[in-house]
């Protein structure tokens, strides 16, 4: 199958391309909006926006989501803030500015077209937020409050306190509920999308389980919405809530969806440190307490003292010295490998030595407790709620830990992927964040894909495509349905020595430690074996109990480490294949001598978009190249 | 009385194979546990436990472990969520218990939450008081500039208060009446406050209380359990205010039959 990777970016200058292309697109008739059905799995920012926002627009809306309730989806966990170039603190940003740091911030991985309507499209998001009763932080003027988030030099992050996620969510949630209510959208819960139905080409139904009873359950549509979130549990442990899978997005990619750049893996600086092996997640503290704390590591090895003990002079506040300009808010992968090389040379703390500190003595004596607490005081909270550490008077100690998943399935600037009719949203498409993405920039590409762009892109689509009637009887759906019931009772039927968690920690470990931070040939080689023996011994030695009649818990899980198997493979074969760093991308042997990232240009600045060819043969790459009109491709320097 | 050992522990679990079947306490005894883990990391290495001796794991809802999703509940030793202040289930770590405690582990229990298996229970009718009127009837493209409205700082901040809620039900599986007044209080009460909820306030309180109702959610005898129990320390005067909306609607709010423009 040849790949049609067409970005279909509209012609003209950068300014303009949205707006011609919302005055040319096809549109559906209001009155024949409602003959038209489609299928959203996933409710988070993406999700959420999209269903009500098509719903609002009259199409029948199925949506699906793998918790007990919309409102739950991860997004909900997003801390700190979300970006719009609204320029209220008249620090001189604009659309351009906030589009320019979204490319620069990407390593100048991301098409430049689908960025830049991403900024355009930003203040949009804050307004409807608004509208929609999202009570942001305000000044005592009564208007919106910003703050700094990394890779920026300007305020632009609207937030929230520190649940500026929760609180988005909650509004796109409330706007669901609001068509539900009036019968526009169907809402199944509990139920996990185990296949796409793709019939003559087209992306035309979905195959779920039904959580609770067990059951397949086929669903058919005029189009889906793939907003099913990003794959960082590939790793065991991340930030990632512990439902967040990438099943839903790996079997549209077995049924021809492209997968891109699936090694740019978002690594996030400030996480609260692995303490145990029995963890179960790793949790984020917002990148924001970065606008207030300072990070340090001793400047000694093994250093025994206190850390209110050791002197300023004893202490190497190693952003600060490294990134003059940024400061503590250099961008996430940046501060990540910093981190990591403090520990690497022995600097690290703790009772494991792989953590480093975040300051806030500072800050406490320049704007007092009280203003801290303000700004922080939930995040301080929980932090002392795991650690029993108190950092209003000890530093927090962090490590960075998987947070994001800046690759996904391919679409073209319609947010479709290659195959027609299936459309991918928020963090499970690879688009807007290239190498690395910038805090504060996921939640607003979430909205935007759901709130702005699927509406008129989806119409379209719809609009100029023939579709015949599908029903769920039909073949492609009986034997969709078919497959999942082979695996599932394959998976039942092994009965082996090793529990789902023992073989996915097994799975984790080796992609944290060579598909990880940084990567190397061999690791990764050494790693893409690991791989390969710890799937053959999923498939022979895996033992699940029960079956498929009840809330089987253990199958929910094998099901998607199954895919994590396969998916893990070729995240490293992918890092393999880019021989050059970029972004969260870190390959040890392309390195400047102050050890950034060193891209390369000429061979590499396209997005790899695999396809995949069957269980036993090697995935093709193929490439988009990435055409740069507008910004001069640089060196990305924080200094 | 803070664990710094590892300790030994003794559970009682609530063990359900179904709505429709009968329900027991089942003894489990897990050793080696940290003061480090937290209580579901605990229940984590008990259900591996389970299920290599080939045994059902315990079925408990779980999913952000940072205490925002509101997906985790449990009633442990008689309170939801474990009774600690401003905590979820999954934010409870095992240093605030000792070795060779007893814990009894149960279902929210409610009448408006049937339970689905073991600890996990059907949770929707909270969707449905939601969808009865807990939104601004704000659809995407409408919205004027975000800073066209000010909003006085201690009003954003108590509608942000309100707003906290994270939907999971410990203020109905406390209170003895099984009343869901504080996660709806919450809700009305944060779209009163603001200027954008305004337009819809009286008939948002009408249409809300009357669901809540309807879905089996008890009345509210200002017991006053439900702010003590929950995580998110939302306050019961968000249900003084409630009640203030819904009288005032329902004297003076009145829809006219088929007066057109709203859909």
């Amino acid at each position: 199958m040849a790949f049609n990777l067409d970005s279909k970016i509209p012609s003209g200058p950068l300014e303009t391309k949205w707006k011609d292309y919302k005055d040319h697109m096809k549109r559906v008739n209001p009155a024949n909006k409602r003959k038209f059905t489609v299928i959203v799995v996933g409710t988070g920012l993406a999700g959420g926006s999209a269903a009500a926002t098509l719903a609002e627009l009259g199409y029948n809306v199925l949506s699906f989501c793998i918790q007990d309730s919309p409102r739950r989806a991860h997004s909900i966990a997003a801390q700190g803030g979300i970006n719009a170039a609204k320029n209220y603190p008249n620090d001189g940003d604009s659309v351009y500015n906030l589009f320019y740091d979204t490319i620069k911030g990407g390593d100048y991985r991301a098409r430049e077209a689908n960025v830049y309507r991403l900024a355009e499209v930003s203040n949009n998001i804050i307004d409807q937020m608004v509208a929609q009763g999202v009570p942001f932080a305000r000044e005592y003027g009564g208007y919106l409050d910003n703050r700094s988030f990394g890779g920026a030099q300007v305020s632009r992050t609207f937030y929230a306190r520190g649940q500026t996620g929760q609180q988005l969510l909650l509004g796109a949630y409330s706007g669901m509920m609001k068509m539900v209510a009036k019968g526009k959208i169907k809402q199944f819960n509990r139920r996990e999308m185990m296949d796409l139905v793709v019939v003559n080409g087209k992306a035309r139904g979905i195959i779920v389980r039904n959580l609770i009873t067990g059951e397949l359950e086929r669903y058919a549509a005029d189009a889906v919405l793939l907003c099913t979130g990003g794959y960082g549990n590939v790793f065991y442990l991340s930030t990632n809530a512990q439902v967040s899978n990438g099943s839903a997005a790996w079997r549209c990619h077995k049924r021809g969806a492209g997968f891109a750049n699936p090694c740019y893996t978002q690594i996030h600086p400030t996480c609260i440190p692995v303490h145990g092996d029995y963890q179960s997640k790793l949790t984020l503290m917002s990148e924001s307490l970065r606008n207030d704390g300072r990070v340090w590591v001793p400047k000694k090895e093994n250093e025994t003292r206190k850390p209110s003990d050791i002197p300023d002079e004893d202490r190497d506040y190693y952003l600060e010295r490294v990134y003059p300009s940024f400061g503590n808010l250099a961008p996430r992968d940046v501060s990540s490998r910093q981190a990591k090389f403090r520990c690497d040379e022995g600097k690290g703390v703790g009772s494991t030595k792989r953590a480093v500190y975040l300051d806030f003595r500072d800050a406490i004596k320049r704007d007092g407790k009280s203003t801290i607490e303000g700004k922080y005081g939930n995040l301080f909270e929980m932090y002392e709620r795991i650690t029993a550490d108190d950092p209003y008077t000890t530093p927090m100690m962090i490590y960075p830990a998987v947070h994001y998943t800046m690759g996904g399935l391919w679409v073209d600037y319609n947010l479709q992927s290659t195959i027609p009719g299936l459309h991918v949203l928020g963090e499970a498409n690879f688009s807007d964040h290239g190498a690395n993405r910038l805090g504060a920039s996921a939640l607003m590409q979430g909205l935007a894909d759901g709130y702005f762009v699927i509406p008129a892109t989806l119409s379209h689509y719809l609009a100029s495509t023939p579709l015949e009637k599908v029903t769920i009887e039909d073949n492609a759906f009986k034997d969709a349905e078919q497959a999942v019931m082979l695996q599932t009772s394959k998976i039942l039927g092994i009965k082996g020595q090793k529990t789902v968690s023992d073989i996915h920690k097994e799975l984790g470990h080796v992609m944290w430690e060579k598909v990880g931070m940084s990567r190397n040939e061999a690791g990764l080689k050494e790693a893409i074996n690991e791989i390969r023996k710890i799937r053959e011994e999923f498939w022979h030695n895996v033992n699940v109990p029960g079956d498929t009649g009840n809330f089987n818990l253990e199958l929910h899980k094998a099901t998607r480490v199954a895919d994590y198997l396969e998916l893990g493979e070729l995240m490293a074969l992918d890092a393999l294949e880019r021989q050059e760093s970029c972004g969260g991308h870190f390959r040890e042997e392309y390195q400047t001598p102050d050890n950034e990232a060193k891209r390369d240009d000429e061979n590499f600045t396209h997005a790899a978009v695999w396809e995949y060819t069957g269980q036993n043969s090697s995935p093709i790459r193929h490439k988009e190249e990435l055409v740069f009109e507008n910004v001069q491709l640089a060196t990305r320097s924080y200094k | 009385m803070a664990s710094t050992e590892n300790m030994a522990l003794n559970l009682k679990i609530w063990r359900q194979k179904n709505c429709s079947s009968e329900g027991k306490l089942v003894d489990y005894r897990v050793e080696n546990v940290s003061p480090e883990q937290s209580f579901l990391e605990m229940i984590d290495v008990l259900n591996e436990q389970l299920v290599r001796k080939g045994e059902d794991p315990i079925a408990f809802d779980h999913d952000c472990r940072e205490g925002i999703c509101g997906m985790c509940s449990m009633v442990i030793d008689g309170k939801a969520h474990g009774g600690f202040k401003n905590t979820t289930t999954c934010q409870v770590h095992m240093r605030l218990y000792k070795d060779g405690d007893t814990i009894v582990i149960e279902p929210f229990r409610a009448s408006a939450f049937p339970v689905i298996k073991d600890l996990t229970v059907d949770r929707t009718s909270i969707d449905k008081v939601m969808a009865a009127g807990g939104y601004v009837s704000a659809n995407t493209g409408n919205a004027p500039d975000g800073n066209a409205i000010p909003i006085p700082k201690p009003v954003a901040d108590e509608a942000m208060d309100a707003a906290a809620c994270i939907g999971c039900g410990a203020c109905v599986a406390s209170c003895p009446n099984g009343s869901g007044m504080l996660f709806m209080s919450a809700k009305i009460s944060q779209l009163a406050l603001l200027p954008q909820g305004k337009p819809e306030a009286p008939r948002r309180a009408l249409n809300m209380v009357y669901t809540h109702d309807s879905l089996g959610f008890g009345n509210c005898s200002t017991h006053g359990e439900c702010e003590a129990t929950c995580p998110k320390g939302i306050s019961i005067e968000h249900i003084s205010r409630t009640n203030r909306e819904y009288v005032k609607a329902a004297f003076t709010y009145h829809e006219k039959k088929n007066a057109g423009g709203a859909s």
